[in-house]
């Protein structure tokens, strides 16, 4: 009995090894490729011993001007985020406290309705008022990724909070303004840590929304990597070197604050 | 006098900023993709938009291209779905026990849900490439013949469920593993009196109890893997020819490559409908279990 336990243990432990190996074979092939020469790339046989060579990081900065596409990623998703919060978390609050189901449930939508529904008329609207390639496009644009992600992650937040609180600042003599901005908002930290690491992320992540409104001025990262195939003949290490440009400012959020975006992504499954 | 207006309207102030945005950039966008379904336009300012009535209804239900753009998405959706919710389940059952390095796994299972799909896309061609990429090595290494992957019309959808599915097994599986965390103690304790072997219980215990919990997590992937966008226009634009083009692409081709604006909306309120339709389908079917369980 004892034996078949060790021998049971031991196969598990292999499965998850083995597991886990293949989910992040993607990560490694990345990371290797980045580092590695056209010629080394084209001759399969050698793939796991070569000689690194930094060129392809320098290639992406300098060739393909990835810091520009660096910089209006983060003024895109940082600011995205800071107007989902602004407009998400009072939302968030009136539909908690007073169940305002009805609007919780049409910012839901954002997530069902196919995204191509919403960027037909975008275009067209944003063109005829010449805000294609601003960044005020894609902050609007990228609001309809990060503010359902505000506002039912929040909903659940304020749902748990203990309205005892609520009712000891009232008694205090605080306005419900007062109430929400100065004893309910200071408490929520953890909920809105997870709320805007996910709308960073989905905003950082976003191709389909950018690639039409975006231009030459206001290009982000997804859509810089994307142009790489519209060469005659694709540079592989650069490509490669830039998606590990793209993804690590991602999987460093994703390692530190583990708890946080598993939390987030959970967020759904909760109200499903 | 303006602290007790606003101390009674709170509700509202509060709500009016994101119900405005809701209207403007929601509803609005919307009705207007509605209405859009029943005119013609390309989007040029010399000829106005004409209105058609039905007709791009009755042009996209005579379009082969429509009908195979649906038979694509419902291909790749439901392989991909019907693989990550066998190995969601099972890789959560694998993990779901004390071993070392449990943290450093859930974390490495995090990654290919947030890392950027279509830097991911472009990964997995060089993976799939066929004169340079590792996976014809290893055929070969095997003794058998090189495959197409992305390149071939056959193999290209299959290929695209094998990221798809790499990327989202990690959810379903974190889904359920959260579920076996709250399970009653008491059905394994009777069935270890009753002397029911491992299997017997994973069969009649487990999988019956996790059942709400892995219909909200295939509901879930079934509203977002229907609109599967990046990973397909990053890695194959809907190609080779129109093999790998579902309604998702195949809106996108008509509304921005072909500026055909009214046939690009009946489509994507067809698209809806259907999104719409599953997503209620599948929530009758969950509110039912746990109605009998």
């Amino acid at each position: 009995m004892k034996k078949r336990n060790a021998f049971a243990r031991l196969l598990s432990n292999t499965a998850t090894w083995l597991v886990l190996f293949v989910f992040s074979f993607p990560f490694i092939w990345m990371v290797m490729a980045s580092f590695k020469t056209q010629v080394q790339i084209q001759s399969p046989g050698n793939f796991f011993w070569f000689r690194p060579t930094g060129r392809n990081y320098a290639e992406v900065f300098n060739q393909y001007h990835f810091f520009k596409y660096m910089i209006n990623s983060f003024i895109v998703a940082i600011g995205s985020t800071l107007a989902s919060l602004l407009l998400g978390l009072p939302a968030a609050y009136g539909i908690a406290r007073y169940r305002l189901n009805g609007l919780g449930l049409t910012i839901l939508a954002a997530r069902i309705i196919p995204g191509i529904s919403f960027l037909i008329p975008w275009f067209i609207i944003f063109n005829s008022l010449g805000l294609v390639d601003t960044y005020t496009a894609l902050i609007l644009s990228h609001m309809l990724v990060g503010l359902p992600f505000v506002i039912w992650i929040m909903i659940s937040y304020f749902e748990a909070l203990p309205h005892e609180i609520e009712e000891a600042g009232a008694i205090d003599g605080c306005g419900k303004m007062k109430v929400f901005l100065r004893i309910v908002l200071p408490i929520s930290g953890p909920g809105v840590m997870t709320a805007s690491l996910m709308s960073i992320i989905f905003s950082w992540n976003n191709f389909m929304f950018s690639i039409i409104l975006a231009g030459e001025k206001t290009k982000t990262l997804p859509i810089a990597i994307f142009n790489f195939l519209s060469y005659s003949e694709v540079n592989w290490g650069g490509l490669m070197a830039a998606a590990c440009i793209i993804t690590l400012p991602v999987l460093v959020i994703a390692l530190a604050a583990q708890k946080f975006i598993i939390n987030g992504l959970a967020a759904g499954a909760v109200k499903g | 006098m303006l602290a007790s207006w606003m101390e009674k309207r709170f509700k509202w102030i509060v709500t009016l900023p994101a119900l405005l945005f809701v209207l403007v950039m929601m509803a609005f966008p919307i009705a207007y993709t509605l209405r859009l379904s029943f005119f013609e336009w390309s989007m040029s300012a010399a000829s106005p938009p004409k209105w058609v009535g039905l007709d791009n209804y009755i042009a996209l239900f005579k379009d082969g291209r429509f009908w195979h753009a649906l038979g694509a998405t419902a291909y790749f959706s439901f392989g991909a779905l019907a693989a990550e919710t066998v190995l969601g389940v099972a890789i959560a059952l694998l993990l779901h026990r004390e071993f070392r390095g449990r943290g450093l796994a859930k974390t490495i299972f995090l990654l290919p849900m947030v890392a950027t799909p279509v830097a991911m896309g472009l990964v997995w061609v060089l993976i799939y490439e066929p004169t340079n990429g590792i996976f014809n090595a290893l055929l070969q290494a095997i003794g058998l013949k090189p495959l197409h992957w992305l390149g071939s019309i056959g193999q290209v959808i299959p290929s695209l469920m094998v990221i798809d599915i790499w990327q989202w097994t990690p959810m379903i599986c974190l889904i359920v593993m959260a579920g076996l965390t709250t399970l009653p103690q008491e059905p394994y304790e009777s069935a270890d009196v009753d002397g029911a072997s491992r299997l017997q219980k994973l069969w009649y215990i487990t999988l019956p109890l996790l059942r709400p919990t892995i219909l909200t997590a295939v509901m879930l992937r079934l509203i977002d893997v229907i609109k599967t966008f990046d990973i397909i226009y990053a890695t194959t634009q809907g190609g080779p020819g129109t093999a790998s083009e579902t309604l998702n692409i195949y809106g996108y081709v008509l509304a921005f490559q072909y500026f055909k604006l009214g046939l690009a909306s009946s489509l994507l309120v067809v698209f809806f409908l259907l999104v719409m339709g599953l997503t209620l389908a599948l929530i009758v079917v969950r509110r039912n279990t746990e109605v009998s369980s």
